[in-house]
């Protein structure tokens, strides 16, 4: 087993690891196999870390550089797990007005983590908006599919903790 | 072949079918400014939009380098809005670089620069970028610098990394405003697979991409006392060191740079060419030896480490191949600090060992830990043809009207075989001519050994040595070429008894340290130079000819493959494999 296959398994089951190579296997000496791959990979495993990335390197032959200038460069394909709930906060400019950003750096606050990243538990992925259409109701957070509007900051622990 | 007839600014134009309008234009003396096209290795990804051109029937402006003309075509080049258009784009890029030209490294011989003077720009009206004061230059590597800021997404980087010496570190990433040329994982150059081969800097039109500047560090050892400073110079610097001082491409300085050495002020002028020579006699003994006892065929040269550290990399099951010589470079450092000190009366500890090369990697291979077999550093700093050309005009030297001097004895003495090891080929020719005596005991009826000179990226031959019978050799030049070999070696197929490769495109007279611009017809230029050295300039055109070479042997080494050359001028080589280390979500 190579470094990179313990790194897996760090990080996945033996299950994904099979469905990975299989995965793999269908697309691998065609032409342009490699967004498929990522593609697939991406919903079977939910993330590509480096060592997923750096196993679909070798084993499609191609550059890693070129692996992870695809992987970065569409908003599908991400490089860390996603929590169970996606917490996005609204910077819209409506949104901004009315105290978003400090509504934003509270989240970060109580989760603990920065825009972008998944808390340890992986509960909780934060991200920001840009206008949600419901710029009536900012500043606007939203936890998956709930939209929570006027939130202020002394209840962004309540609104969070209903997702435990 | 069929033509497509054109008009280009009312001037009618014939050109191939298939041809850009920006051929076209070229064709017939009209300018278009370009920044990211760099059509010599066809890399043209039509993002910069500083070539636009109007067409007529064509809706918007078209970017030259990549539009195919066609007949009947009606193209203008210098209308107003395409002024305008022009101008607009090298104002935006310049917003979005950093305000730094009187201090940056390729300031006067900048593309950015350049074209911001031929669309005529005279004032930027948007607010400059500010840029963070950490985290944008990578200072990583022993030998490339990339400044991150300054890097205007042409990736004429990413294309000769990837498809010249497919070597691949390089990859545009991230998106929007985040894009940014990066090696996987956006990890530090030094953790990559780079092999320092610097060719990315001959290919980037900015400072984006330049090479870790050690003049400082020389100017201080040259500055004390108590040092005795001694230099080496390949050969690829003579032919190219001129370009330095607008002196026309393949113009041999040897004697100039000599005194421009002496005048910086280090104590002996010596030449790599002299190791060069060496490095023959080993080379050629441990070829016949590997040949008498059936050891790893084909023998291949060792003299580039951009490559050897490709070999390291990719072919680490191969690495037997490898001649287990030292480059010629470190073989002098050796020397410089065993055979001289005891020579010279000069504590090694004392002697500071400079080299001038036209590589970038030299700078990683003098730092390989094992490169240390006087007890010392064997070379102590690596400057480029470029780091040289800038000491010597902050120096105040007038270069051009430098009178030529002589090298030192003894490390200075070099035939015409030692010069050709700067060109594609020339290692091979020069071992080639050497082994060729050993054997026979007669000169090779010819020493112009034409079929493995010029750019040919493989290049084959077959050559008759006396009792040895057939010698089948092949030489490769630029990594994708040498890829090619390999991959032969690999699949059983390679029936050669020697291969030469040299990592840059050209040979050392490319080297990614040698002067900006380096293009093919520059090439050209600058192996004549060597050649004309070694046809018409020296009197002795073979490495065993060297006097100063025998006495080396005489007195010191006592005989090729032997004791001390096996301590001081053969090393070994490390797997290292392609794995880039591993970091938890870098
Ligand atoms: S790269 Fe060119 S434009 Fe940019 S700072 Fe350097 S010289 Fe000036
Ligand atoms: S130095 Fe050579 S290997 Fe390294 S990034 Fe530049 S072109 Fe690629
Ligand atoms: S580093 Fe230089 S060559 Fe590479 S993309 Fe940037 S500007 Fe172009
Ligand atoms: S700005 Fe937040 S919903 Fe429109
Ligand atoms: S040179 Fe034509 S788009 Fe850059």
């Amino acid at each position: 087993m190579t470094m990179d296959e313990t790194e897996i398994l760090k990080e996945f089951s033996p299950e994904q690891i099979v469905k990975l190579n299989e995965i793999i296997k269908k697309h691998k000496g065609k032409p342009g196999g490699l967004i498929p791959v990522l593609e697939e990979a991406q919903v079977s495993l939910e993330y590509l870390p480096m060592s997923v990335q750096k196993k679909i390197a070798r084993e499609l032959n191609l550059p890693l550089s070129r692996v992870y200038g695809v992987v970065t460069f569409y908003s599908f394909f991400t490089m860390t797990p996603r929590g169970k709930y996606t917490v996005r906060v609204c910077l819209g400019t409506a949104c901004y007005v009315r105290g978003g950003k400090a509504i934003s750096e509270t989240v970060e606050k109580e989760l603990g983590i920065n825009e972008g990243e998944t808390t340890p538990d992986r509960m909780f992925t934060l991200e920001t908006i840009r206008c949600l259409g419901a710029c009536g109701l900012g500043p606007v957070v939203v936890v998956n599919e709930d939209v929570h509007g006027r939130v202020k900051s002394s209840k962004v622990r309540e609104i969070l903790s209903q997702y435990k | 072949m069929s033509t497509v007839k054109l008009t280009i600014d009312n001037r009618q134009v014939e050109v191939k079918v298939g041809a850009t309008i920006l051929e076209a234009a070229r064709s017939v003396g009209i300018k278009i400014p370009t920044l990211c096209a760099w059509t010599e290795i066809n890399h043209t990804p039509g993002a910069c939009r500083v070539c636009m051109t109007e067409v007529e029937g064509q809706r918007g402006l078209i970017a030259a380098c990549v539009f195919p003309v066609s007949d009947g075509m009606v193209v203008h080049t210098n209308t107003e809005k395409v002024r305008m258009a022009r101008k607009m784009v090298v104002e935006l890029l310049l917003a979005n670089h950093p305000q730094e030209c009187n201090y940056c490294v390729r300031n006067g011989n900048c593309e950015l620069q350049k074209v911001a003077e031929f669309v005529g720009l005279k004032e930027v009206r948007f607010d400059y970028t500010q840029f963070p004061k950490e985290g944008m230059i990578d200072h990583s590597s022993p030998s490339i610098v990339r400044d991150s800021r300054k890097c205007i997404e042409c990736h004429r980087c990413v294309a000769v990394c990837e498809q010249i010496q497919t070597v691949s570190v390089l990859t545009p990433a991230h998106r929007g405003s985040k894009v940014k040329v990066v090696p996987a994982f956006d990890l530090p150059l030094i953790e990559s697979n780079c092999i320092a081969c610097g060719q990315c800097i001959l290919a980037c039109p900015v400072g984006a991409l330049y090479e870790k500047d050690d003049v400082d560090l020389v100017w201080k050892a040259l500055q004390d006392p108590t040092k005795h400073v001694i230099v080496q110079e390949a050969p690829a610097i003579r032919a190219a060191l001129g370009e330095e001082f607008d002196m026309p491409p393949g113009s041999l300085v040897t004697g100039k740079m000599i005194a421009a050495l002496r005048r910086l002020g280090f104590d002996k002028v010596f030449d790599t060419n002299f190791t060069a020579d060496l490095t023959i006699i080993e080379e050629g003994n441990e070829l016949l030896k590997r040949v008498k006892e059936g050891g790893t065929l084909p023998m291949i040269t060792s003299c580039s480490p951009g490559w050897i550290k490709f070999c390291e990399h990719f072919y680490p099951d191969l690495l037997d191949h490898l001649s287990t010589c030292k480059s010629p470079q470190q073989m002098f450092g050796a020397l410089a600090k065993t055979y001289y000190a005891e020579l010279s009366g000069i504590d090694p500890k004392d002697i500071v060992s400079v080299s001038i090369m036209p590589c970038t990697a030299k700078k990683f291979e003098a730092q390989r830990p094992e490169m240390n077999s006087s007890g010392f550093r064997d070379v102590d700093y690596v400057l480029t043809t470029r780091e040289l050309g800038r000491m010597i005009k902050e120096g105040g030297i007038d270069f051009v009207n430098l009178p030529d001097e002589d090298y030192d004895a003894p490390m200075g003495e070099y035939t015409g075989a030692g010069t050709i090891f700067g060109a594609t080929g020339g290692v091979m020719e020069a071992a080639l001519r050497t082994v060729y005596a050993v054997v026979t005991g007669k000169d090779l009826p010819s020493l112009d050994i034409t079929p493995v000179r010029g750019l040919e990226g493989v290049k084959e031959a077959t050559v008759k040595v006396g009792p040895l019978g057939d010698v089948k050799i092949a030489v490769a030049h630029g990594l994708g070429n040498a890829r090619k070999l390999m991959d032969k070696i690999r699949e059983g197929k390679a029936d050669y008894a020697f291969i030469e490769i040299m990592c840059c495109p050209g040979g050392c007279i490319a080297g990614g340290g040698e002067p900006i611009p380096t293009n093919n017809e520059i090439r050209v230029l600058r192996s004549a130079a060597l050649y004309k050295d070694d046809g018409k300039v020296q009197k002795k055109r073979q490495s065993h000819e060297n006097e100063s070479v025998k006495k080396l042997y005489d007195k010191f080494l006592k005989e090729p493959l032997g004791h001390k050359s096996h301590q001081l001028l053969h090393t070994h080589y490390e797997k290292r494999g392609t794995e880039v280390p591993h970091k938890k979500n870098a």
